[in-house]
């Protein structure tokens, strides 16, 4: 059985080549059945791979197809290679992708491209699973490559806009920095280690690398830029909430549930290079912690349903570098699981929100809609609640963990563990201030709103539903990854501490009840101080990321550019160009044309000529 | 023997004749006349020729002259036939007319 | 005897092609087509054959005969594995531009395929060419005829563009045929008599400064054909002003001719003075890959956006022979062939939009997906090949060559891997403008614009077909061209390559 885990890429590529050769000329009802059938087989295959794999008992499986390049001993294959880590991943790709694609058949129902949008979305799924069970990192930088250019496809997939494109545009071209990080760091693990094959340059950097020397940082930093541009850690960040411009399902898939985490899984599964290098694997907690810090504050101040999900994935992948910082490998693939669980139920429950309104995005055009959209109000509810780790939620252990793990670290250990409560605090403000703004209080707008009708919508937010409720009972099997990192199982945490963590998160939803379910306190008041509007409009806009990307890089290029279309180089050539002629306007004024000037000119040249030749 | 007059007598005379017609090729307008100065600086080529294989009693002296002559005939020929087709082209035998090659 | 009956074959037909149009005009594009399916038949016939004068030198067909036995020239002709690559290269996109001319060319149809039979003809001796006099034979046939297929059949600027061509292919040229010459008056003064024939050339040493001089005429004469900057300037006037069958010889085979010439030529005559320059190429070539892409995003005419990105990508060709190890060789190799049919497939595509609306303007296009959705997907699939993505040939070929240079010079690839995110910015810029965005035809006459047809969906199908393969089994690939670059490698002279090659 576990051979036949090349079937499960192997469907949704399937999916797509036949959506892709079909050219668009197919109905709908069989577009729908390929594109969200090929995932569902897949999905069928994983489970059962999963369940011989657990019986195995085995810590890896390698599966080789072909052996893709063999040059000068550099031979990656082709082969993909399971272990608990990856067979994590796959369970997370092909089950939530699988009901993402079912609740798509009923959202995208009326867009005249649907046919291509389950072709893009095959293809992505396929370059997700190729990014997981690639053996070396040729293979997964394949899929890694794969995954971000669906991204692009389907962020811009609505094309009629120019905003999408540049929204698109930015994704790809801002994860392609992190990603050119990524690949330099490729060329200097080859260099080095003579292998990309993950599992064998893991075991040399461990024999020939010293904790803490610099190889193993410069190539540990270097992946870290590959991965904070996927993930959209800082300063890599600024993409994301702009990727909200595609379709809601998109946002759920790939902007939520599995292509922004794989960083997170990247650094997972090279977490022996991190090891090694013990300060960069700390830069890697500060990155997620600082970035968790800033796109919280982001959060509070958005209006969008969607930038503010969008946000919280920042957010919340922030935890999960927070986890990988500090060690707590398991606890950070576990985040990652329970968050693919309850982001997607958000962001899919978003979506209803916003079909059953018209395609309204702002908050504050919404309002009392928790007796016309039941479904779309237990969607948030529920997702609202796991995602501030309410307590047995499936958010609430994942969290748990990093946390305490990070309680744990020597030194910065309590500056890391308060950094990620205030964080959690502010997670419960600003998805409870949606919550209320959504769903209670008075009706702004869209008073006719009816739920979206289709058990092909229904169905997949309520497994999601049960997911994030109870996911934080699902068993990791991940143990037998990460087995010789440090061990975390054996927790020794004050009962006030682990009061706090859970106090806060309440406390956050009690403020967002005070201001926005109840108006005892008041938004306006609040707003009148212009300390408080400038600290608005600064979060609001991201702390002025893009505002700085614009000057320092964007600006500039296109300055660059547009000076220099013409070329400077050529200008060169058109000044020997004009040399040439001017010579050329010096000599014509000797062709007089007349028979007597040649004549003359050659009788002198003669008398020249013998002159010379007497007088020399 | 004829060594009677002097080689450079001849080669002089020979320079004269040459200046005459390369003055006439530089300063005549008429076409004709043009080609008649020619002629007369062939000729003057010739006669040095003959003046050297004189000097050094050879014949190739003479093979030249006859060399030239020949040119010469066939000169003419090719060149009044331009005149004419000039003439019927531009209706004039103004050499200044002809200044095409102008830069 | 079949590297002959190649060359022959392409003289011939292209004199069949010029007075069969007397005849029928219909009948020389098919008399193109059949002399390069024979081409490709023959080229592909060598793909078995056994070496010649033994399994290790790795020639595959090989041919002698005296020429000028007094100045040391002769007639000699050989293939080995790399060359068979490019051969094949050239046949296959010889085909692609007699279809891209098809319909598109109607003035004087014999004359054009004459032309461009005849530049395939210079092509193919160049790759195939051991004496290097024959070989600048080759590269003079190679480019007359390109001319007139620009002067004659290109657009509003052509004559400008044909001209320069002209100049700085011929200028380089010359300056190349001194060093030849030069070389070959060392080889008399060391050996005592003249030879042109490549084994006889590797065995000649000069002091320091002369080596320099002369591989410097050879990498003038390379680099312009290659091109890379500073020498690049003919290029984007050329491919925009040619008709797209030109551009597409241009860009996917007579680019190659240059790098061809680095490999076998410039690098292994002066090993010396090579690596000695090396690291300049490498910067050269960085400074090709960078400020080119940036150039080819202000760019506002399609054609020649791309072929400024044509320079960029032939800059990590140079930057791959010149780290000179098998890795980076390959990836040049593999870059090459990739980029044949990538830019010949854009420029192809750009040819079609030109026939279709009369304008290379991006700014006058927009949102043509929902016109001609075909024509948008195959672009897109040519611009993401074009900006390496992984699974597709050129990917491959820029991943090896700075995975091998990356060996030779950390600094100059690293700065040089930025061209990764340079190539994603001026690609995805292309498919905004075209195919995506609001559509409007306001400036141009809308009616013709329609989707590819089968024939033409036929070119660029076999043209994706052969990236994917490139892409997911480059090993067919690597495994022709392995044995001459490793025998390059072995003697650093390259001497191994050639030193059993005797008629």
């Amino acid at each position: 059985m576990l051979d036949l885990i090349w079937l499960l890429p192997t469907f949704p590529l399937l999916g797509f080549l036949i959506l892709a050769l079909a050219e668009g000329k197919l109905a709908k009802g069989p577009a729908g059945w390929i594109g969200a059938g090929s995932i569902g087989l897949s999905f069928a295959v994983a489970a059962l791979v999963a369940v011989s794999f657990l019986q195995s008992g085995l810590e890896s499986h390698t599966v080789p197809i072909w052996t893709w390049m063999s040059v000068a001993g550099f031979d990656p294959g082709v082969n993909l290679y399971l272990d608990g880590l990856a067979l994590v991943m796959i369970l997370v790709i092909t089950g939530v992708g699988f009901l993402i694609h079912v609740y798509s058949t009923g959202y995208m129902a009326d867009d005249p491209d649907f046919s291509r949008f389950f072709c893009y979305m095959n293809l992505f799924v396929f370059a997700m699973l190729l990014l997981v069970l690639g053996d070396n990192l040729l293979l997964l930088y394949l899929g890694w490559e794969g995954v971000g250019l669906c991204s692009y496809l389907l962020i811009g997939f609505w094309y009629d806009d120019p905003y999408n494109g540049y929204a698109a545009r930015k994704a790809f071209v801002v994860t392609r920095v992190g990603d050119t990080a990524m690949a330099i760091g490729l060329f200097l693990l080859f260099a080095q280690l003579g292998t990309l094959n993950i599992q064998d340059m893991l075991h040399a950097a461990e024999a020939e690398w010293a904790v803490g020397s610099s190889l193993p940082a410069i190539t540990a930093l270097l992946l870290l830029g590959g991965a904070v541009g996927k993930s959209a850690q800082l300063p890599l960040q600024t993409w994301l909430p702009d990727a909200m411009a595609g379709p809601t399902p998109i946002s759920a898939l790939i902007h939520a549930a599995t292509m922004v985490t794989a960083g997170v899984y990247l650094i997972a599964r090279t977490h022996t290079l991190f090891e090694l290098a013990p300060n960069v694997q700390l830069l890697v907690a500060w990155v997620g912690l600082i970035t968790l810090l800033m796109a919280g504050f982001t959060a509070m101040t958005q209006n969008d349903i969607k930038r503010i999900l969008a946000f919280s994935t920042v957010s919340q992948i922030g935890y999960m570098f927070l986890g990988l910082g500090v060690g707590a490998w398991s606890g950070a693939i576990f985040h990652l699981m329970t968050h693919a669980f309850f982001k997607a139920l958000l962001f899919l429950g978003a979506g209803a929100v916003i079909l059953s309104l018209h395609h309204e995005q702002d908050i504050f055009r919404m309002g009392a809609k928790r007796k016309q959209l039941p479904v779309g109000f237990l969607c948030f509810l529920i997702g609202g609640l796991a995602l501030t780790a309410f307590p047995y939620t499936s958010g609430y252990f994942s969290k748990d963990e990093i946390l305490i793990a990070a309680l744990e670290v020597e030194g910065q250990g309590i500056w890391l563990w308060l950094g990620g409560v205030i964080g959690a605090f502010f997670t419960g403000i600003y998805t409870f201030r949606l919550f209320f703004v959504v769903f209670f209080g008075e009706s702004r707008g869209h008073h006719d709103a009816t739920e979206v009708k289709g058990l092909n919508i229904a169905l997949p937010l309520f497994i999601l539903m049960a997911l994030s409720l109870f996911g934080g009972w699902i068993p990791v099997p991940l143990d037998a990854v990460f087995s010789h990192g440090a061990e975390h199982e054996e927790h020794h945490i004050s009962a006030f501490m682990h009061g706090v963590m859970i106090a806060l998160p309440l406390a956050g939803i009690a403020i967002s009840y005070l201001f926005y379910g109840s108006g005892i306190l008041s938004v306006e008041k609040l707003m009148s101080l212009p300390v408080s509007r400038a600290l608005h409009r600064f979060w609001n806009s991201g702390w002025g990321m893009d505002r700085l990307y614009d000057f320092l890089f964007v600006n500039p290029f296109l300055y660059l550019a547009r000076v220099n279309a013409k070329d400077i180089v050529d200008a060169f050539y058109d000044m020997l160009a004009a040399l040439s002629r001017a010579g050329h306007l010096l000599i014509v004024r000797t062709q007089t044309g007349y028979l007597r000037w040649y004549a003359l000119s050659m009788a002198a040249g003669l008398v020249a000529l013998i002159a010379i030749g007497v007088l020399l | 023997m004829m060594g009677a007059i002097p080689v450079e007598h001849g080669l002089i005379l020979a320079g004269i004749l040459f200046s005459l017609g390369l003055i006439g090729v530089l300063t005549r307008r008429n076409i004709v006349f043009v080609l008649m100065s020619l002629e007369v600086m062939l000729n003057a080529c010739g006669l040095a020729f003959i003046v050297a294989g004189s000097r050094w009693e050879q014949a190739d002296g003479q093979i030249m002259f006859v060399l030239i002559l020949t040119l010469a005939a066939a000169e003419v020929a090719v060149g009044l036939g331009l005149i004419i087709q000039m003439y019927r082209r531009f209706q004039t035998v103004d050499i200044n007319v002809l200044s095409e090659l102008k830069g | 005897m079949i590297l002959t009956l190649l060359v022959a074959l392409l003289f011939v037909g292209g004199l069949l092609a010029w007075f069969s149009e007397r005849i029928n005009p219909a009948l020389p594009r098919w008399i193109a087509l059949a002399v390069l399916a024979i081409e490709l038949l023959l080229m592909l016939s060598l793909l078995g054959a056994d070496s010649v004068n033994g399994p290790e030198n790795g020639w595959l067909a090989a041919y002698n005969h005296a020429w000028l036995p007094r100045f040391g020239i002769s007639l000699q002709f050989a293939a080995d594995g790399f060359s068979l690559l490019l051969l094949l290269l050239t046949a296959f996109l010889g085909i692609v531009a007699v279809g891209s001319a098809w319909s598109e060319i109607t003035k004087r149809a014999g004359f054009f395929y004459f032309n461009l039979l005849w530049t395939l003809a210079g092509v193919v001796g160049i790759f195939t060419a051991l004496d290097l006099f024959l070989f600048f034979f080759f590269w003079e046939v190679m480019l007359i005829p390109m001319y007139f297929i620009i002067a004659i059949w290109g657009h509003e600027n052509k004559f400008y563009a044909a001209k320069k061509f002209f100049i700085f292919t011929q200028v380089s040229g010359l300056i190349m045929l001194v060093s030849i010459v030069v070389l070959a008056w060392f080889h008399y003064l060391q050996f005592g008599f003249f030879s042109f024939a490549y084994q006889d050339l590797l065995n000649v040493r000069m002091n320091r400064n002369m080596e320099m001089w002369v591989m410097l005429g050879f990498f003038i004469g390379f680099a312009t054909k290659l091109p890379s900057v500073p020498f690049h300037n003919w290029l984007p006037d050329a491919h925009s002003q040619a008709p797209s069958a030109g551009s597409i010889i241009l860009a996917g085979v007579l680019l190659k001719t240059g790098a061809y010439g680095l490999v076998r030529f410039a690098v292994p005559l002066f090993p010396n003075a090579a690596a000695e320059f090396a690291p300049f190429a490498m910067t050269l070539a960085a400074i090709s890959i960078l400020y080119c892409a940036k150039v080819a995003f202000a760019q506002s005419d399609i054609k020649r956006l791309i072929a400024y990105t044509s320079v960029s990508h032939m800059g990590f060709v140079t930057l791959g022979v010149y780290a000179w190890n098998e890795l980076a060789l390959q990836g040049a190799v593999m870059t090459m062939l990739a980029h044949g049919l990538s830019s010949a497939a854009l420029f192809m595509l750009a040819g079609a939009l030109q026939h279709r609306i009369h304008t290379r303007n991006m700014h006058e296009m927009g949102g043509f997906w929902g016109r001609v959705p075909r024509m948008s997907a195959v672009a897109l699939f040519f611009s993401i090949a074009a900006l390496g993505m992984p699974g597709l040939g050129n990917f491959i070929g820029e991943f090896l060559v700075l995975l091998g240079a990356f060996q030779a010079n950390h600094v100059l690839t690293i700065i040089s891997a930025f061209g990764l995110i340079f190539a994603s910015v001026y690609s995805l810029w292309v498919i905004q403008k075209i195919f995506h965005g609001k559509y409007s035809d306001s400036a141009f006459d809308s009616s013709r614009l329609l989707d590819l047809d089968n024939r033409e969906m036929a070119f660029y199908a076999a043209m994706m077909a052969g990236l994917v393969w490139m892409g997911v089994y480059p090993q067919s690939f690597l495994d022709l061209s392995a044995p001459t670059l490793q025998a390059l490698l072995e003697s650093q002279a390259g001497a191994a390559a050639v030193g059993a090659l005797q008629p």
